[in-house]
């Protein structure tokens, strides 16, 4: 595809725009961020199970939105649809529930929260992680893996030439079935990562910049969503806190990692972290302090020394918690807000971080165009006072009014020039 | 050594709480006694939370160590004393739904308020309610979401506690995310609670407390 001249400099302009919010400056406008989840299945006319299992619709549904809305940075289409439903149908993923699968086609898809790890088994985890995900943890979450629990001890394999005749369990059935689903399901995630990469190159030669491309966690969260369970977690807290904490500690640096990687592999630098329990009234402040703030600050703080943006989504109430943001450098971090008070924030954090989020979905849904541009214009007026503010909802757009998302975008890119 | 107890339970010290509670108990304690110890010592922790004081750790905590004070007593008394209660609440989150942080928080605040309560878990049919609702005859029934399209689920639960002739035996409460009165309205149910507090008045009240 040709790129024409003006594509390049509309990529050129939009990412000033929202380096410059970013940075703290104020740019030539507001940036516009829509965060857009699965809204293009709907606005394309597809179901929820089509963009889970159809990656070429899914792919147009989304430059189709892009292309009609024109956002300075758009939601990226893998996250929204956690890579493609046939990779974890494939592996018969038991911690997600998919539309047109164990869901009604047109409902988004639902994260199943378990006890996969007991608190018994931190010791095991602690001592040798590699081996306790591989033969304990996958087999629990992926139905497809459970053969991988047959697997010999992974430290048995430094025996070298000795230890050759264990590869003879490879053929044992049920772990020979477990390898050949992984090596399935890795060709299917491999088929759809490579066309939202080459979607990514497309939308920039377009003059659209992705949001991010890179993942992670806050080291509490990982705990907490995907081996503890809230409940596991939260008893931790009192029957075994310097576990519970050790444990924090030995993940950071994978949870850094991680990105780190996933950035240099597509040059984007911003790094979408979702938190979860750290919200007001999931824990004390108390709590926060001892058991979240500091895994989620290193998380942080090392993904800035790496030369990355971390974005996270404070989803929920952050009201309680602004003061300690101020300990991030300044015109480092893109926090976005779902229902913290923004007029606040910028008070306490907007010299510190740029400010993003708050414009309610249940306007955006339900709402009228007068209360979308007045809600729009004090968040303009207010938080976008001086710059360091990005436009965005608070949570995605999935099931947003096509008619009022054109109104609030139109508003903003109208009303939010700066003088 | 009574304020021993409650004092130890209010501030999450498991060990120190099953030790005093041991103690008492051989020490030929009266253990409706202890109970009564520990349904006040929930109900200080409930109002904690309401007041922001407590938070989910400590009301999963609190609901453990009671849990194990139970498991100790039951023996000693027989099962029908230890749920000698205001009333029989079943409760569950609707079809389709799986959240469950709101409907635990009910739960417990249910059971601090003197409530035999039976959780169903998430994502229960609406048969499986029927079902429930015919074996443990319950005074009231309690249908948690948060889902918006959770609605429909709450509705048709409502019509099979119906059609299978049992909605004059139970009164039934909504709750949940954005549950207000125009869904109770809609799905058939007796009453809706905006939070934990609002659902253990609306469950007194129903039994004449």
């Amino acid at each position: 595809m040709a790129v024409s001249s003006t594509q390049e400099k509309s990529y050129t302009e939009r990412m000033q725009r929202i380096n410059g919010a970013i940075e703290l400056r104020q740019p030539d406008r507001v940036p516009i961020f829509l965060a857009f989840g699965l809204f293009p299945a709907r606005y394309a006319g597809m179901t929820y199970e089509e963009a889970f299992f159809n990656l070429d619709g899914w792919l147009s549904a989304n430059q189709k939105a892009i292309g009609d809305f024109e956002p300075d940075l758009y939601f990226q289409p893998g996250a929204a649809v956690i890579t493609g439903g046939a990779v974890h149908e494939t592996l018969q993923n038991r911690q997600l529930r998919l539309p047109g699968r164990e869901l009604p086609p047109d409902v988004s898809f639902q994260f199943v929260e378990g006890e996969y790890m007991t608190a018994e088994e931190y010791d095991a985890f602690l001592t040798d992680p590699s081996d306790f995900a591989i033969r304990t943890y996958l087999p629990r979450v992926f139905g497809a893996l459970e053969g991988l629990g047959y697997l010999p001890t992974l430290k048995s394999m430094v025996m070298g030439y000795a230890g050759a005749a264990l590869s003879a369990m490879l053929s044992l059935p049920p772990i020979a079935a477990a390898l050949d689903t992984l090596a399935r399901a890795g060709e299917e995630a491999m088929r759809w990562t490579a066309g939202y990469m080459e979607f990514e190159k497309r939308m920039d030669a377009l003059g659209f910049p992705a949001f991010s491309s890179s993942v992670t966690l806050a080291p509490f969260d990982l705990i907490s969503d995907m081996l503890r369970g809230m409940r596991g977690a939260m008893l931790d807290m009192y029957r075994c806190p310097d576990k519970l904490i050790a444990a924090q500690e030995m993940l950071l640096p994978t949870l850094v990692d991680a990105p780190v990687l996933q950035a240099q592999m597509s040059g984007n630098p911003r790094v979408f972290i979702p938190l979860h329990r750290g919200a007001d009234g999931f824990m004390s402040v108390e709590q926060f302090e001892r058991f979240y703030w500091p895994g989620f600050r290193d998380l942080v703080l090392a993904l800035i020394d790496a030369g990355l943006t971390p974005c996270p989504f404070f989803e929920g109430t952050y009201d309680q918690r602004l003061q300690y943001l101020r300990q991030f450098p300044p015109g480092k971090v893109a926090g976005i807000f779902d229902r913290s008070d923004l007029f606040k924030a910028k008070e306490i954090i907007g010299d510190v971080m740029c400010i993003s989020g708050d414009m309610p979905l249940s306007l955006l849904q339900t709402g009228t165009p007068e209360q979308v541009r007045e809600y729009a214009k004090k968040l303009i007026d207010v938080v976008g006072k001086g710059g360091g503010f990005i436009m965005n909802s608070n949570t995605v757009l999935d099931e947003a009014d096509p008619g009022l998302l054109r109104v609030w975008v139109d508003f903003t890119r109208e009303y939010g020039v700066y003088a | 050594m009574g304020n021993g107890l409650s004092d130890a339970i209010i501030g999450m010290r498991e060990d120190e709480v099953l030790q005093i509670a041991t103690r008492m108990l051989d020490g030929g304690t009266d253990p409706m006694e202890i109970i009564s110890l520990c349904r006040g010592a929930m109900e200080v922790i409930g109002g904690g939370f309401e007041a922001g004081e407590y938070f989910l750790p400590d009301l999963i905590m609190s609901g453990e160590i009671l849990s194990r004070i139970a498991e100790m007593v039951k023996p000693r008394i027989g099962e029908e004393a230890a749920t000698l209660k205001l009333g029989k609440v079943l409760i569950g989150t609707v079809a389709g739904d799986i959240h469950d942080i709101g409907k635990n928080i009910v739960v417990f605040m249910l059971d601090a308020g003197g409530f035999d309560v039976h959780d169903l878990g998430v994502d229960v049919s609406p048969q499986a309610f029927v079902d429930r609702i015919s074996e443990l005859e319950p005074d009231i029934v309690g249908l948690s979401c948060l889902l918006t399209i959770a609605y429909e689920a709450m509705r048709k639960t409502v019509q099979a506690i119906v059609d299978a002739g049992l909605r004059d035996k139970v009164r039934i409460m909504v709750g949940g995310g954005t549950v207000d009165e125009q869904v109770r309205g809609y799905v058939g149910a007796d009453g809706f609670g905006a939070d934990a507090v609002a659902a253990v008045s609306l469950a007194k009240g129903w039994m004449g407390r």
